[in-house]
């Protein structure tokens, strides 16, 4: 199978914390592939440099056959993202923020109305589309910024932590929806979850994180045998330990809004 | 291309029709200015030349404050999405840098004109009279180019800023200057030479000359070179904020 996405000696460095060192992956196209580990791991910041939003301090990523740090425009096309802090416009109806995606994502005219619908259908939010986003639950604009995302159809869909907070329904839909995407429009799905049954469930190949270093890749049974684990989970605590982290543990924390993103315990 | 950018403005121009206290707030200041200064210093304008009535000289400069005002105030909401997350939802979008800059510039644009028409058509009520239609035609024209240079320069200022904290710098420190040593409410042939220079170096001074020269018949440099030289500074600061712009990350 041929990669989608490829990554080469990835780095980021703030000031003197290195959220993500020197890590190298590939995932194939059409797979669903979970980033996993502890809060503060370097998880987000990955996906935001595979993202374009922050520019590497050294690596080589590349998406979809295009150099992300060089042929950004047609990086961008290739990828649909969900971060894991707020991105929508609360000022904005919920159909307003999915037609504002759908247009700088060109979708095209005539399949707008319809894709758009969809989406919001299968988030369960197609009758609350006219209401502000700013009177939406959290669990709402969870679901509204997955349903965005669903507009345009991208090659390889990012998922930063899509369903912390949700209640189960809610998590059960968009995983199914997610795994019917990924099957039937051949999406290559890259996630990261708190949960680790979730991942044990959907995923294809995994990788986990910790400490921005890549500590154990493979299937769910690959790494369930080498850890001699009986589950994900049990293989996950064994490689990253029981004590409980800070997502902001660097010494140059953030501050401020970051303390507005959605969190989540781990 | 054109439908992104229109997308982008009307984004905007929703924030801004929805927020009623901003508009209404906005509109508060220039109406305040023109029946203080307009009764308050009126007299002593008239007195002073051996002439003329100060609201003629007035309005142009109040229409030009209150589009520097929402201008650069829409410029600056990008620090806005960046603090609430939802510039990443336009920048990691496949449209090029460009097309963002040019939509957010028309959009701030684009209010500034409206707020600027509010106060124009507000002036009729105090007995303000634009001559002709041609010279409320080149008006507009003086109008829309300031709204695009302040915008355009909000934008600037805002790819280059992480958060709210420079924000009240910029106002104190650049926008107040710009605003009172740019001609709009006092003429600037008076002024110690020093001040004069720096006001020559003001951007707004050309725009206000130019919209005075254009719908209050008085321009001390020309209306034509007005047009000139805020239409030069309107593309190079757009050209300056695209580059900034290409390098920001939310
Ligand atoms: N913009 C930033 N400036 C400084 N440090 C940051 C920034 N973003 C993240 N970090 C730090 O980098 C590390 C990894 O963070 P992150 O990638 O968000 O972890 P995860 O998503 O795995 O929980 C943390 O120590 C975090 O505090
Ligand atoms: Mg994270």
């Amino acid at each position: 199978m041929q990669n989608i996405l490829s990554v080469q000696s990835l780095t980021k460095k703030f000031d003197d914390l290195t959220a993500v060192n020197n890590i190298s992956f590939n995932v194939e196209a059409g797979s669903i592939f979970a980033f996993l580990g502890p809060n503060g791991a370097g998880k987000s910041t990955t996906i935001k440099m595979l993202t374009t939003v922050l520019k590497p301090t050294s690596g080589e990523i590349s998406i979809n056959g295009f150099n992300a740090l060089k042929e950004q425009d047609k990086a961008r096309a290739s990828f649909g993202i969900v971060f894991q802090d707020h991105s929508l416009d609360e000022e904005l109806t919920g159909y307003e923020n999915v037609v504002y995606h759908a247009v700088i994502y060109k979708v095209p005219k005539k399949e707008r109305a319809e894709r758009i619908q969809k989406a919001l259908e299968i988030v369960g939010l197609w009758d609350r589309r006219e209401d502000y986003v700013k009177k939406y639950s959290g669990g709402m604009k969870r679901r509204l910024e997955i349903a965005r995302a669903l507009v345009h159809y991208p090659k390889i869909l990012f998922l930063d932590e899509p369903t912390v907070g949700l209640d189960p329904q809610t998590r059960r839909s968009i995983w199914d929806h997610i795994r019917d995407l990924n099957k039937e429009r051949k999406m290559t799905i890259f996630l990261t979850t708190h949960y680790m049954e979730e991942a044990e469930a959907i995923a294809d190949q995994i990788a986990i994180i910790d400490h921005g270093k890549i500590v154990e890749s493979g299937t769910v049974e690959e790494i369930k045998k080498r850890t001699e684990s009986e589950s994900l989970e049990e293989a996950f605590l064994k490689l990253t330990g029981r004590h409980i982290r800070d997502e902001n543990n660097g010494p140059s924390n953030k501050t401020g809004m970051r303390g507005r993103g959605r969190r989540s315990r781990h | 291309m054109i439908e992104v950018i229109y997308i982008l403005c009307l984004r905007q121009l929703k924030h801004y029709w929805r927020s009623k206290a901003r508009l209404i707030g906005s509109l508060g200041q220039p109406l305040l200015f023109l029946v203080a200064f307009g009764y308050g210093i009126g007299p002593m304008y008239t007195t002073a030349r051996g002439g003329g009535n100060y609201i003629d000289f007035l309005v142009p400069g109040i229409v030009a404050m209150s589009i520097l005002f929402t201008a650069v105030f829409s410029g600056l909401e990008v620090i806005w999405d960046r603090q609430f997350g939802f510039l990443k939802e336009t920048l990691v979008a496949p449209i090029s840098r460009t097309e963002i800059m040019i939509g957010k510039t028309l959009g701030g644009a684009v209010i500034a004109m409206i707020q600027g028409l509010i106060v124009l058509s507000l002036s009729y009520v105090l007995g303000f009279r634009i001559p002709s239609l041609s010279s409320l035609g080149l008006g507009l024209i003086f109008m829309f180019l300031i709204a695009i240079f302040f915008s355009g320069l909000g934008l600037t200022i805002a790819s280059k800023m992480k958060d709210l904290h420079g924000f009240q710098l910029i106002i104190n420190f650049l926008i107040m200057p710009i605003f009172f040593l740019s001609g709009a409410l006092f003429p600037l042939e008076n002024l110690p030479p020093a001040i004069y220079f720096i006001s020559r170096l003001d951007p707004l001074t050309y725009g206000v000359d130019g919209l005075r020269g254009a719908i209050a018949g008085m321009s001390t440099f020309g209306v034509y070179n007005d047009l000139a030289v805020i239409g030069a500074l309107s593309v190079l600061v757009c050209a300056i904020g695209t580059v900034l712009f290409s390098e920001i990350e939310a």
